[in-house]
């Protein structure tokens, strides 16, 4: 038998979250909470699975064709599990002029990755714009910003992650 | 944040980096929801004239004035009506509705509640780019705290007016910057844009008239009642009122987002001891994107404008979202280029033929030329991809549904017009003559 999805208190947060996001929209748009929907999902889950994409499909009243049309458009949402810190390297053309490639570099010589590949402990991406081109350079850790990286302060940063 | 060099006082800004400058508490203390009490007082036809007369134009990008795009919506129609906030700021170079997010999310707010009583609404959805977690988590709270204090919900600060602002995170796609794009994906789909006509004010969300306004733009909005329209309008140039706010990044020494007159010149921000001090030492300017990294780039002779949206288009380029991206004399124009255009490869939808098959094409290319592979005729390749994606002049009119190829195609048109001879020099020398050290001279990270 095929392990349930949720835990009960998962269950809970996702029961919750789902009603809360269906009732910001018109009653016959109850489409319309997808891109929240799907984070609440990756919220508890860590990633989307396939079953967690039937169960938004069915509480939204769309074809899970259309949730995984949607998950598989947008680059935050992982259709497969990443390692547990997703790491977002800025490399756009601010980050850059302040040394972002050379960061990224150490970074792929640190972690013993490329730029998109993964281990169960880090995803690592090249990724466009964060918004932080005044302090540059910058990268985001599981949605956790940081900004104005110098190589001591990405070690102390790196350090932290268990 | 300091004062504009024309000695206009900054009023966007003011607050940042006070002590809880988020809170309602230290709005209200500043004045806050004043605005809104005068704007209740009016018929909310009045209240687009006032817009109107203060000339406040869009702060996203196209820089459409604000009145008159909230005129737009029919004042007789059977359907809700919506707003909603374009905060999906994701363009290379532009950081600064983060900062009224996270600074001044109240400024925001009541800048929605003003314009949602003007135009009918009483559903705003505020669109934030996923990536932003801790400006949604400012923002989120302080609509909490509005609708506590009976600013939102069923009574709009006490007037029998039911407004409800809801916060959506979008996931990681430039694309849905783009108003139709931002509908769509406030819709639950992916972010193809739509063709216009219809235009959003007419048939937008759902099907209903939809007002798409910037975060900055909302945020100007409250001043121009608390000021005054004539105020307002007076503090900007005959067509564009207001200050405006400024993203500087690159090879400066201080970068950072500055408040401006809009009479403020390029030269100003990078020089002036109050916004960017000027070059790293012994380097000068080579280029500037003044708009956003889909701006045309301007040459360092060109610096003496004003960072204002007409003055920037009799040069042939745009003030855009504000992003201020300056490259010194030891940055590489071609891997610039290339590190752009690989962006608008990324973030092309697909939908579009010209724009699916021609950002890559163009990437590829700029690759080849700076990895030493270019071959004679590269460039002139490089410019007919470009022209079959968005030709060029004049800007906007690509061969697109959206923007989003004009964005794609201005750079690489506008480099290969200032700085070919350093696309030639790459291809005669195969080679890139910056060797690796392309990124100017703070691109040596430590």
């Amino acid at each position: 038998m095929a392990e349930p999805l949720f835990t009960p208190e998962e269950q809970k947060k996702f029961d919750a979250g789902i009603a809360e996001i269906i009732s910001h929209y018109p009653s016959d748009r109850k489409s319309a909470g997808m891109l929240p929907a799907l984070r609440l999902l990756q919220e508890i889950k860590g990633w989307l699975p396939p079953e967690g994409l039937r169960l938004v499909a069915k509480h939204l009243e769309v074809t899970p064709e259309r949730a995984y049309e949607v998950a598989s458009f947008y680059v935050m949402y992982h259709l497969k599990k990443p390692g547990k810190y997703v790491v977002d390297v800025c490399t756009n053309l601010s980050c850059s002029l302040w040394g972002a490639e050379k960061m990224l570099a150490y970074l792929e010589e640190k972690l013993g990755l490329k730029a998109g590949e993964a281990n169960e402990k880090f995803t690592l991406r090249e990724t466009e714009c964060l918004a932080s081109c005044g302090t540059a350079p910058c990268l985001q850790i599981n949605e956790d910003h940081h900004e104005s990286l110098t190589r001591a302060k990405l070690d102390a940063i790196l350090a932290k992650l268990s | 944040m300091a004062s504009t060099a024309k000695g206009i006082d900054p009023i966007i800004s003011a607050a940042w980096g006070k002590p809880q400058s988020w809170t309602l508490d230290s709005y209200k203390k500043r004045g806050g929801y004043e605005g809104l009490k005068k704007a209740l007082e009016m018929q909310p036809a009045a209240i687009i004239d006032e817009v109107k007369k203060s000339n406040l134009r869009g702060r996203g990008g196209a820089g459409f004035p604000t009145g008159l795009k909230w005129s737009f919506v029919p004042k007789d129609s059977p359907k809700p009506k919506y707003l909603a906030v374009n905060g999906d700021e994701s363009e290379p170079g532009t950081f600064k509705d983060r900062y009224i997010l996270e600074d001044d999310p109240h400024m925001m707010l009541e800048g929605i509640a003003i314009a949602s009583y003007a135009l009918g609404v009483h559903t705003c959805y505020v669109y934030l780019r996923g990536e932003f977690k801790f400006p949604a988590e400012r923002c989120q709270a302080a609509i909490d705290e509005a609708y506590k204090a009976g600013i939102f919900g069923k009574k709009l600060m006490g007037k029998d007016y039911e407004l409800n602002c809801y916060l959506v995170r979008g996931a990681g796609a430039y694309i849905c910057g783009e108003e139709t794009a931002l509908l769509e994906s406030l819709e639950g789909k992916k972010g193809w844009p739509r063709l216009k006509p219809p235009f959003p004010a007419v048939v937008g969300l759902f099907g209903s008239p939809t007002v798409v306004n910037n975060v900055e733009t909302l945020a100007s909005v409250p001043h121009v009642f608390t000021g005054g329209s004539d105020w307002y309008a007076k503090l900007g140039t005959d067509k564009s009122g207001g200050t405006r706010l400024v993203c500087l990044s690159g090879s400066v020494n201080r970068p950072g987002v500055y408040e401006v007159s809009m009479f403020t010149t390029l030269a100003e921000l990078i020089y002036d001891d109050k916004y960017g001090r000027g070059m790293p030492a012994g380097r000068k300017v080579k280029a500037v994107i003044p708009g956003g990294s889909s701006a045309p780039v301007l040459g360092a002779d060109e610096l003496d404008v004003a960072m204002e949206f007409e003055a920037l288009k009799v040069k042939q380029t745009m003030a855009g979202s504000g992003g201020v991206i300056v490259m010194d004399d030891a940055t590489c124009m071609v891997r610039s280029l290339w590190r752009v255009a690989r962006f608008y490869a990324e973030e092309s939808c697909g939908q579009c033929t010209p724009c699916r098959e021609g950002t890559p094409w163009q990437t590829r290319l700029l690759r080849k030329i700076e990895e030493g592979r270019g071959e004679p005729g590269d460039i002139d390749m490089l410019s007919n991809v470009a022209s079959s994606i968005a030709p060029y002049p004049p800007i906007g009119l690509g061969n697109t549904i959206c923007a989003l190829g004009d964005a794609a195609a201005l750079p690489t048109h506008s480099f290969l017009m200032r700085f070919k001879d350093e696309f030639e020099a790459h291809i005669r020398e195969k080679r890139c003559p910056f060797g690796d050290k392309p990124w100017g001279s703070f691109g040596d990270w430590s």
